[in-house]
């Protein structure tokens, strides 16, 4: 289950959708974790960049990993503007037993922040600013550069 | 002829090239002087993989895009 919105998450509605869908599954776990925007630098929101096709078959790797764990993730993302405190990233894990899905989520939120296609930008004095310095190249970043 | 698509903050168009392998791609890149700062940052797929091989064939109509660093959440 990967969803993207337009703008900031309807948390607590995504959040009782999963717990929803979930509820007679027999997971023993559901740990959630919801990114939120924080107050600093001067900033007014975030905005992101998606680029979907690679995003999903990321994804789709990390929903097959759960599931040889015996687990399943879901995560929902903004695309657009996100004001201050609201939500523009929620992962969660479902699993049996508490183990699996704190270490998973840990796993899964790491790799999301160096090898997910988005692109984050402050929103700063009327400007879009793309936070290079907060962004990590993907694995195998360069190839068409002179050392490439 | 091959798309190739500059994604998120690097902002120019999509280019159409006649070329066969990345490698090509490569050189062309590297002659415009506005991509100078993305060559060495961004990682590059072919029809929505990412590859870490340049002399991958490319045949009409492929797609390769071209991804600078990420931050998402």
């Amino acid at each position: 289950m990967l969803k993207i919105y337009d703008g900031g998450l309807p948390v607590a509605k995504i959040l009782e959708e999963w717990y929803q869908e979930e509820s007679t599954s027999n997971y023993g776990a559901f740990l959630p974790f919801i990114g939120t925007i924080r107050d600093e630098d001067g900033i007014i929101g975030l905005s992101f960049d998606i680029y979907e096709p690679i995003l999903k078959k990321w994804f789709e790797a990390w929903v097959n990993k759960a599931k040889s764990r015996g687990a399943i993730i879901k995560m929902a993302h903004s695309r657009g503007d996100v004001l201050l405190h609201e939500s523009s990233y929620i992962a969660c894990v479902f699993s049996p037993k508490r183990r699996v899905a704190l270490e998973f989520i840990d796993e899964f939120v790491e790799d999301f922040k160096a090898s997910a296609p988005i692109w984050k930008y402050d929103l700063k004095d009327g400007k879009r600013i793309y936070a290079l310095d907060r962004s990590t190249a993907i694995n195998g970043s360069g190839l068409l550069g002179v050392n490439g | 002829m091959v798309r190739v698509e500059f994604l998120g903050p690097i902002q120019k168009d999509t280019l159409e090239l006649e070329i066969t392998n990345l490698k090509e791609l490569a050189d062309v890149l590297q002659k415009l002087p506005e991509m100078a700062e993305w060559l060495e940052n961004s990682a590059i797929a072919v029809n929505d993989t990412l590859t870490s091989e340049l002399d991958i064939a490319l045949k009409d109509g492929d797609k390769i895009s071209m991804l600078p660093p990420v931050c998402g959440g």
